[in-house]
């Protein structure tokens, strides 16, 4: 057990419990045999104020079984159980073990509602109430944290529901999105675009690509030396999905509008994750999110009849 | 002051509990615990199976955290009126003990109702109280091996039907039983069936009185409820004293005893296993059942009825009639309780009668603080949970207020199934400059889009730097 350090520590713990227990075991032997003087009018003899008594209300025997019952129950539960120091019981149990088993389980139950999505095809799903209903949840469970309740994202966090896509808008690639994950990668280019001035230049030109308030001169200037960036973001700087490098003659900015942010964009770099989802999520959930997604942005096919 | 000498001798620091016998006994009291048996009974086993639309009528779905009560439909966060269910239970206790003692112990509490059934069953199979202690001290015999286990079977019958009824409320009954049939009740299912019948089993067959002495916290604290005022049962031992044997025709004043013939029935007939004549003791439960059996007694002899009997303290120190101590349950005590307890039903019942049927919780989106978007337009997102406490489909329409040109830019509206809860995101957009940066409040008004009732949530709006 990584929390303790030494062995010592689990040894000293169990050797507490057992000590305790015994000790519960031998307190509980001595009462019970022990006879005290008792008084014929039934009181303990004891007078406190002059004139108060204490009556003698002994503990019911049955009470002192109950007592037994709990010592018994505990010997049997270290035996099986997790508890004596760091030993684990002897049937194995763990939480982390039960949570898996619950999971499964859950996943077995719910299996049969998510087999009727699963024949469909995503833009089928998109079109379904029960299908988007389920979609909503597991969206505001599971993706709702980063891209927001309305899947229009924040700064870093993309929009999911407009037509921009990083990585490609079609179902397959939503799935596959979902499914695996994705690494946004921007590395610092200052050195190839060449001086801060050559940069700055570039950032203008670059706001030029989307019509923003630029500086025309900065940006002609500039052009020449897109040439480092457009091996990704393309000659015409509209981006190429299959790299995730993003389109930049849209007015959409992830991270930021404006020359501060493009500098800063261009010397530092940026490397954003997407984390995949495919250890929390099972396939027929990802379809159905999928298509709650692909269904933000798209029109969906109506239900063959 | 000197001590007095008292004889002393050896005990043990543990008490072995003395099985009681209670003798049957029938009279005005008995037919009102009989009475409070068969009404509390009847409402227990037979409210699960009573049927309210495609439901049943009281049912408590603890896997979907709803609380069905006929017409109700009951969320966790209904809970306040679990407080207010708890708190009109408690001040009900306090009046009912001020007025006559321990009238809940002696009638209608579980554990006495439970073990006067367990009785009758016993009484049915091995006869009463004598018969009873004669076939406990008899040797093994076929017939007590027979008449033992017969009772025994009874009980556990009886005892696993109420554990089946009690989880009959937490899953629907119908279904459980058909689980049962199929043998497919689920793990949990099983041990409360068994857990709750073996906890009848054991109170109402073996525990009984120690219960009401070792267990109950009632018992010890009635004493602050009680005052000289309070009808409790009691033995008048003027009239009484001193007790005595005698012939059935004879004048007992010139044989100088009261009317007490000793004949031991009240201790006899007692489930706690008191004599009665020694005064009010804690183990006393007020079940009047040795007020019923001392007037069969009296009856007998044709003396007057009510050696034993509910009376106060006043009344009996004082000698006042009944009607003197009538007037005194009108006092301070009385009143305060019961206004109380008319106060708070009052505001539980109104509330009821009063709440919109449904709830809606308003929570700012956790993903970003604002955002611009289009014409320079400043948007703020948050999340609805709408519970929709009817059981039919509703909409919802949403609006928002507080800012001037605050506008809902999502769907104006919602519908959430019957009896479901739903997230909805929320988006408000004010024009650009339309408030300095920081948070303003703003109110969330979410109503029916058929109906009257409407909710208004507090929550801000932020416009960044």
């Amino acid at each position: 057990m990584s929390d303790f350090t030494s062995s010592f520590w689990s040894g000293y713990v169990a050797l507490l419990t057992i000590v305790g227990i015994v000790g519960c075991l031998v307190l509980l032997w001595v009462t019970a045999r022990k006879k005290v003087i008792g008084q014929a009018d039934n009181t303990t003899g004891h007078v406190w104020d002059e004139d108060l008594r204490e009556m003698n209300n002994p503990l019911p025997i049955w009470w002192v079984g109950l007592f037994i019952i709990t010592i018994v129950f505990a010997a049997v539960y270290l035996v099986f159980y997790p508890g004596l120091g760091s030993r684990d019981g002897s049937l194995g149990w763990s939480s982390a073990a039960q949570h898996k088993a619950e999971l499964e389980q859950a996943r077995s139950e719910l299996e049969p509602l998510y087999q009727r999505f699963a024949a469909m095809p995503v833009e089928q799903v998109a079109g379904d109430a029960q299908g988007m209903a389920i979609g909503e949840r597991l969206f505001m469970n599971n993706c709702a944290q980063c891209h927001g309740s309305d899947a229009r994202g924040s700064k870093g966090f993309p929009n999911l529901a407009d037509a921009d896509w990083l990585h490609g808008g079609s179902p397959e690639k939503i799935t596959e999105t979902i499914t695996r994950g994705r690494n946004g990668n921007m590395p610092p280019m200052a050195a190839a675009v060449g001086t801060p001035e050559d940069v700055k230049n570039v950032a203008h030109y670059v706001l030029s690509l989307s019509g923003s308030p630029h500086d025309s001169l900065r940006a002609s200037l500039g052009k020449s030396k897109f040439g480092a960036c457009a091996a990704c973001h393309g000659i015409d700087g509209k981006g190429n999905q299959t790299l995730g490098a993003p389109n930049l003659t849209d007015g959409i900015w992830l991270h930021g509008w404006g020359e501060n942010a493009i500098v800063n964009m261009v010397t530092q770099g940026k490397v954003n994750q997407m984390p995949a989802q495919e250890d929390k999520l099972t396939p027929a959930q990802i379809h159905v999110l999928a298509a709650y997604v692909w269904g933000l942005s798209n029109k969906p096919a109506r239900a063959a009849p | 002051m000197s001590e007095p000498h008292i004889a002393t001798h050896e005990v043990s620091l543990y008490a072995s509990a003395r099985k009681i016998y209670p003798r049957s006994v029938s009279g005005v009291f008995a037919r009102w615990r009989w009475a409070l048996v068969w009404i509390t009974q009847i409402v227990f086993y037979g409210m699960p199976w009573l049927e309210w639309g495609q439901r049943q009528a009281v049912v408590f779905d603890l896997g979907a955290r709803r609380f069905y009560i006929f017409g109700l439909v009951l969320y966790p966060q209904d809970f306040i009126y679990m407080t207010g269910l708890l708190v009109i239970s408690a001040l009900s206790l306090f009046l009912f003990t001020a007025l006559a003692g321990r009238l809940w112990c002696g009638y209608a509490c579980p554990q006495t109702v439970y073990t006067e059934i367990f009785l009758w069953i016993e009484r049915k199979v091995e006869g009463d109280r004598s018969a009873r202690m004669r076939l406990d001290n008899a040797a093994f015999s076929l017939e007590k091996f027979v008449k033992k286990w017969f009772k025994h079977l009874l009980w556990i019958m009886f005892a696993m039907w109420t554990g089946f009824t009690f989880v009959g409320y937490f899953t629907p009954i119908r279904e459980l039983g058909m689980e049962f049939l199929q043998t497919r009740m689920s793990s949990w299912e099983v041990f409360w069936v068994f857990f709750y019948g073996f906890a009848t089993y054991g109170n109402a067959g073996f525990m009984r009185e120690q219960v009401c002495k070792y267990m109950c916290p009632y018992a010890r604290f009635q004493s602050a409820m009680f005052d000289r005022d309070t009808m409790i049962v009691s033995y008048d031992p003027g009239r009484g004293e001193p007790r005595g044997a005698r012939a059935r025709l004879a004048d007992h004043r010139a044989q100088g005893l009261g009317k007490c013939v000793d004949c031991t029935l009240c201790v006899q007939v007692c489930p706690t296993g008191i004599d009665i004549r020694d005064g009010l003791q804690y183990e006393c439960i007020g079940c009047g059942a040795c007020a019923d059996v001392c007037d069969t007694v009296m009856d007998k002899l044709a003396y007057p009825r009510g050696l034993v009997r509910y009376t106060t303290q006043n009344g009996m120190t004082r000698g006042w009639t009944r009607a003197q101590m009538l007037r005194r349950t009108l006092r301070p005590r009385v009143l305060v309780y019961t206004a109380v307890l008319l106060a708070v039903s009052l505001v539980v019942a109104f509330g009821l009668a009063l709440r919109t049927p449904f709830k809606v919780d308003v929570v700012r989106d956790r993903a970003s603080l604002a955002r611009i978007v289009d014409g320079g337009r400043i948007e703020n997102v948050y999340r609805l949970q709408i519970m929709n406490a009817t059981e039919a489909v509703q909409r919802y329409r949403i609006e928002a207020s507080g800012i001037a040109g605050l506008a809902v830019h999502s769907d104006a509206s919602a519908e959430v199934g019957p009896a479901e809860s739903r997230w909805v995101a929320l988006r408000l957009q004010i024009p650009f400059d339309a408030m300095p940066p920081g948070s303003h409040p703003v109110r969330i008004d979410v109503g029916q889009a058929d109906g009257d009732a409407h909710v208004s949530e507090k929550s801000v709006f932020i416009v960044p730097r």
